[in-house]
């Protein structure tokens, strides 16, 4: 670790070795600092949890209260943890088999002209601000729900046993986990299909050139060969979304409904750690009990997102090379 | 992979070959249509945040936006003056550049670290995992990191608590484009400078750098895009004002949270302005994002 990768020359005239050093701890120096960040993150959010975490000991875990009343204050992380673990996963579910269509349509099926005009157009997808997805949700798509989807979907697939209740709700403002799901499937969509193309198109094209000439066709070339070489990357891209989606705050916010309640259906408004933070901690006293709470909910997120991302960058590490 | 899982053992008779390709093609067809369906509604999706901004953020789009700073709402008497968004657009530039240029030089230099000096050592793959999981952590994180550090010490919300927030964000995506596009410089331009007698750190910053130039700029156009739109944790650090200031050391108007806050005001007129804004802070960020990608063709 210590030493230079690339032997410095044993320098037989010395060349300004000073200033060789002085750069090489300047660059080591930013690498520490972006370490001493990571931990200065998690040890702050700790450290301003830690009184909730003492005052409510595991408890806080699963917990659903939230009562901010002066004298009673109990609060638990039970909702707003649920709220963005269902959510996340939702996100997931929803966007991964239109995110595959994509990757697949831009590695085999579009002509070699439109690929990267269409490539560019997901990526510009993913440059668009979350608070700017936050009111297109609010004002685009929460109405299409509030009127279009959520009493079609009631009245049919609320009569249903045991699924049924999922679709049965008495919130008809169309702010809802299925809200905030959608919202978050189109955020993280791009960039599960970046991923995916991008280890798609590292498939050796002697692979795919074989199945090919054994009279496969383009989709039983995409199951049987590549598919199984990118598997263990296709999981980590999706983990990247979901790493995304855990930790997204404003378009959530927005269209989540942000009501301290287990939601037994699509259509309930919920929360999620990202979003109470959001609504609660700027209003919030300096050094109070609820900023503590907070806290010790944003390290709780730190802790879900660091390890979904660790995971993701492990999967996918083959191909960063 | 153990080769294609299709039915490959030869058809005894012509018409049963026949059937099993024809529904193999259908097949394929299906799926073919099937993907092109999702590529269809990923774009539908781009088009209707388009167009949404330009429908409701185009009709209060004059220069108004740009010369008043926020008034409250006028519940619909037009005697009474409209409110603009100078305020948010230039603590949003304020704060925006401020934060390129603290964590541009910090991202350069552990750009440079992991690719040219940190190859294969055991604290290079250390400082690459964190910064790669600093560029997808959750931004609010970053914020309420910040609050603690230095909103709670100093008193009350700053421009200078948001600046350093944003500073945060932009050091891995620097970083990341950094180290990118040094790696892509073949080592025979390095072991010429250092051949010629040039110690390392001139290798560097002469000739690596300037390599890389376009590629590195394009970095810094990303995470300034990147931070311009930020909102949580600006939430958490500088908070948002309602009028113009320059102090760093108060709460500091920004873009996306004047946004944010107008928009669910529920006053039609204050939603207007906020499309507005939503639109302003989209085309910007989209138009430095092409800017960028353009940069980065040109170059190869």
């Amino acid at each position: 670790m210590s030493a230079t990768t690339m032997p410095a020359a044993p320098a037989r005239r010395r060349i300004s070795g000073t200033g060789d050093r002085i750069f090489e701890w300047l660059c080591r120096g930013a690498g520490l600092l972006v370490l001493a960040l990571l931990g200065a993150i998690i040890l702050t959010l700790f450290i301003g949890g830690l009184p909730a975490f003492r005052e409510f000991g595991v408890q806080f875990l699963w917990s659903a209260e939230w009562n901010p009343v002066e004298g009673r204050e109990r609060y638990g992380a039970l909702v707003p943890v649920l709220g963005t673990v269902v959510t996340a996963v939702l996100a997931i579910l929803f966007a991964v088999p239109v995110a595959f269509g994509i990757a697949f349509t831009l590695t085999e099926l579009a002509p070699e002209w439109l690929r990267r005009p269409l490539g560019t157009a997901v990526e510009l997808l993913a440059a668009i601000p979350s608070i700017i997805f936050g009111m297109w949700g609010l004002f685009v798509l929460v109405p299409l729900i509030q009127h279009h989807i959520q009493l079609p979907f009631g009245e049919t697939l609320g009569a249903l046993p045991l699924v049924g209740v999922l679709f049965e709700s008495n919130n008809f403002a169309g702010t809802s986990i299925l809200a905030a799901s959608l919202v978050l499937a189109i955020m993280i969509l791009p960039f599960i299909a970046a991923t995916m193309r991008d280890v798609f198109d590292q498939v050796p094209p002697v692979f795919k050139e074989s199945a090919y000439g054994l009279g496969a066709t383009r989709w039983e070339v995409m199951t049987g060969v590549v598919v199984p070489y990118t598997r263990v990357s296709v999981v980590g891209g999706v983990m990247l979304g979901l790493g995304r989606a855990l930790g997204e705050t404003m378009a959530v916010t927005f269209v989540i409904g942000n009501a301290n309640r287990l939601a037994t259906s699509l259509f309930d408004p919920t929360n999620t750690i990202a979003s109470v933070v959001a609504m609660e901690f700027p209003e919030s006293l300096m050094g109070s009990l609820k900023q503590s709470s907070l806290l010790a909910l944003g390290f709780l997120l730190f802790v879900i997102s660091f390890l979904v991302l660790a995971l993701s960058r492990w999967l996918l590490r083959p191909r960063l090379k | 992979m153990s080769a294609t899982a299709m039915h490959a053992a030869p058809a005894r008779d012509e018409a049963t070959a026949r059937r099993l390709g024809r529904r193999r093609r259908l097949k394929d067809a299906a799926v073919r249509w099937l993907c092109l369906g999702a590529t269809a509604l990923g774009l539908v999706f781009l088009a209707s945040i388009l167009l949404t901004l330009l429908w409701r953020g185009l009709p209060s789009l004059d220069l108004l936006i740009f010369t008043r700073d926020f008034e409250p709402t006028t519940y619909g008497d037009d005697t009474l003056p409209r409110g603009g968004l100078r305020h948010a657009i230039l603590g949003t530039l304020l704060q925006t550049a401020a934060a390129t240029a603290i964590g541009t030089p910090i991202g350069l230099l552990v750009g440079t670290y992991l690719s040219e000096y940190a190859r294969g050592s055991a604290l290079g793959h250390a400082v690459r995992f964190v910064s790669d999981v600093l560029l997808s952590a959750p931004s609010i994180l970053i914020g309420l990191f910040i609050y603690q550090l230095v909103v709670l010490p100093m008193g009350g919300f700053s421009g200078l608590a948001g600046i350093l927030a944003l500073a945060v964000i932009v050091i891995p995506v620097v970083v990341r484009t950094t180290e990118d596009m040094l790696s892509l410089i073949p080592n025979t331009l390095r072991e010429a400078v250092v051949a010629l007698g040039a110690p390392k750190w001139k290798m560097i910053t002469l000739v690596a750098w300037r390599a890389a130039l376009s590629g590195i700029v394009t970095g810094v156009l990303l995470a300034f895009a990147r931070i311009a739109g930020e909102t949580a944790p600006l939430l958490l650090t500088s908070f948002g004002n309602n009028i113009l200031s320059g102090e760093v050391g108060k709460a500091m108007a920004s873009l996306p949270i004047a946004i944010y806050q107008q928009a669910n005001s529920g006053f039609p007129d204050l939603i207007a302005v906020a499309w507005t804004g939503a639109l302003l802070v989209t085309l910007g960020v989209l138009l430095i994002n092409i800017a960028a990608r353009l940069l980065l063709r040109r170059k190869g």
